[in-house]
């Protein structure tokens, strides 16, 4: 074999290769949702989304306080990132050449990749031990925090999409740049900002590890701040290193909840996010 | 007339201190972290010092804390990720951005991308009930030449690293492989061209791109490794929960992450705790580290690109890990 044919027999199997990547990378992917799907399905019930978990060694139940409080946790959590993380990313995207909007930029992007479990332990030292008790506050903090980093800078970048020629014909009527900002630059780019909160939503509805002992877990609803709250997470975790067939069950049938929910928000945000570069491309 | 309206200009500037007091609430954010960890653990820093990281003992009962086996459970079930993930990752990006159907491209990467948005806890479920089993069948079937190695002493459990390796490789294939993708989209198509130009074939052009974005793809790998030694909950459920270092994949290890994990809301005494977020203050800036360096290399090769022509810039901010 001469040398071209070598390098062009080597440049072949690169490429095979290459396409095998992404085929084993889907494997796994495939494997996860089709157990999900199946044991998951298979699990689920009426009863899983109403009722309340039942007592151990008692069949039956089901996690309807869990997912109630994952919401509860969510809302918290958004409360306290999305006006932080917009109003932040404003900052970045109005005067985002400052010295101090490259260190806000690093810091977000390095929070963005601190370990979950990190997190927890800080708002364990912010909120659970002053108090002495879980609490679905702690829970909150702990996903709120996570939540900053990702809508700052989705709003950051959403917001730089919007042409200049808007903020500058708003100053040239007289707005302030406050005005400017709030009343054209955001609104514009509402969609877009919007997209990304769903993704950060999607992101820490799945969170397990800040909750186990912010939040904790609770075997009644309460929607009290002060008072420890269940979420699906750390259900389907408690469920899933049981040692009872049942609750397996149910952790399957939380694990599918989890994965439709985190699914529905990726597609979701797929759809709006093509549309918007359609647009900005027009 | 410098200034024509004081009025305004006194609007503007308490415009840019009220969101520049949101966005220092980021960095606070960060520098209260850093602050309120180190001064949960002064304790066990105090009472212990660098003997914590190099003791091997971790006996709550008598109160001993040695954290040696937790860093090299993490490590080591890092490194075995990397290996694993790191080929895989870099195959994905170099196909999607180099040699994929166009009409395939986006499906391809979305389902990539979609391995990062499963939840961890979702993983771990899987990994106890499908990938443990799975991995103690593997390791019964080992041939017993095999059981010598060091590599794969010990019983066959189906926990252990091996099984934590796995679940971890998986884990952080799409961060890479998303990082990596976006920094040979920052590579010129210049570059590719020139070396087709000069006769190369497809992999000697694709390597021309690997080369020139070199600084940018090992920030990807870092960023991955970063990912890896913070993973949580699926390694808790899979590694075996067992302090000893062993090099052995059949052997059930800890790592720094789960011991806080589980013992967390076990910790009894003042010390145990202080012990236990002292080990999450290293874990945190180990990633501090890690994180800044590989986002340093990834903006390295992306900013003139990025400067001149923003691609794909909707689509950025919302992928997996991506530096943007």
């Amino acid at each position: 074999m001469n040398r071209t044919a070598r390098r062009k027999a080597l440049s072949a199997v690169v490429v095979v290769l290459c396409g095998a990547a992404v085929v084993v990378a889907l494997i796994p992917l495939f494997f996860v949702f089709a157990y999900v799907l199946q044991k998951g399905f298979s699990s689920l019930n009426w009863d899983f989304f109403t009722k309340m978990p039942k007592p151990v060694g008692e069949p039956g139940g089901g996690m309807a306080n869990a997912m109630l409080g994952t919401l509860y946790l969510i809302a918290i959590a958004s409360a306290i990132a999305v006006p932080v993380g917009i109003i932040a990313g404003v900052y970045l995207s109005e005067y985002g050449k400052r010295p101090f909007a490259g260190l806000v930029r690093l810091t977000a992007d390095v929070l963005n990749g601190v370990p979950s479990i990190v997190i927890g332990i800080f708002a364990y030292g912010l909120a659970v031990l002053p108090v002495k008790h879980f609490s679905a506050l702690a829970g909150g903090l702990a996903l709120g925090f996570m939540m900053i980093p990702i809508i700052t800078r989705t709003t950051e970048e959403l917001l730089n999409l919007v042409p200049g020629t808007l903020r500058e014909g708003a100053l040239a009527l007289g707005a302030t740049r406050a005005r400017a900002a709030f009343s054209v630059m955001v609104p514009a780019a509402l969609p877009g900002i919007m997209t990304g909160i769903l993704v950060a939503l999607a992101r820490i509805a799945g969170e397990t590890a800040p909750l186990l002992f912010t939040s904790f877990n609770n075997r009644y609803f309460s929607a009290r701040l002060d008072q420890p709250i269940s979420s699906l997470t750390v259900q389907v975790y408690t469920y899933a290193i049981s040692p009872y067939d049942d609750w397996h069950r149910q952790a399957w049938a939380g694990a599918l909840v989890l994965v439709a929910f985190v699914f529905i928000f990726s597609v979701l945000a797929r759809v709006v996010t093509r549309r918007l570069e359609r647009m900005h491309r027009a | 007339m410098k200034n024509p309206s004081p009025r305004r200009s006194a609007d503007d500037r308490g415009f840019r201190t009220g969101t520049g007091f949101f966005a220092f609430l980021v960095v606070l954010l960060v520098a209260g972290i850093l602050f309120e960890l180190y001064r949960t653990s002064a304790l066990s820093i105090a009472k212990f010092g660098l003997r914590f990281w190099s003791g091997k003992t971790w006996n709550p009962v008598s109160g001993e804390f040695g954290a040696l086996p937790f860093i090299w459970g993490t490590l080591y079930s890092a490194f075995l990720a990397m290996f694993l993930s790191t080929p895989v990752a870099l195959g994905i990006a170099v196909f999607l951005s180099e040699l994929s159907p166009r009409p395939l491209r986006t499906p391809l990467a979305f389902l990539t991308e979609l391995l990062a948005a499963i939840p961890s806890i979702v993983y771990g479920l899987w990994g106890v009930f499908v990938l443990v089993p799975l991995v103690r069948r593997l390791e019964v079937a080992a041939p017993l030449w095999m059981r010598k190695i060091p590599l794969f002493s010990g019983p066959p459990l189906g926990v252990g690293m091996g099984a934590a390796a796995l679940i971890l490789a998986v884990m952080v294939i799409p961060f890479t492989s998303s990082v990596a993708r976006e920094v040979l989209r920052a590579v010129p198509a210049t570059q590719r061209e020139a070396a087709y130009a000069l006769g190369a074939t497809r992999w000697e052009a694709i390597q021309v791109a690997l080369r020139y974005g070199r600084t940018g793809v090992i920030g990807a790998v870092i960023l991955g490794f970063g990912r890896a030694v913070g993973e949580t909950m699926a390694v808790t459920m899979v590694i075996g929960n067992n302090p000893q270092i062993s090099a052995s994949l059949f052997a059930p290890q800890y790592s720094m992450a789960a011991v806080i994990a589980n013992e967390f809301t076990e910790a009894a005494d003042d010390l145990y705790l202080s012990a236990l977020i002292e080990i999450g203050l290293v874990l945190f800036v180990i990633t501090l580290v890690v994180n800044a360096l590989s986002r340093l290399l990834i903006w390295i090769v992306t900013r003139e690109v990025r400067a001149a022509a923003p691609q794909d810039p909707v689509a950025a901010p919302l992928a997996p890990g991506a530096p943007a």
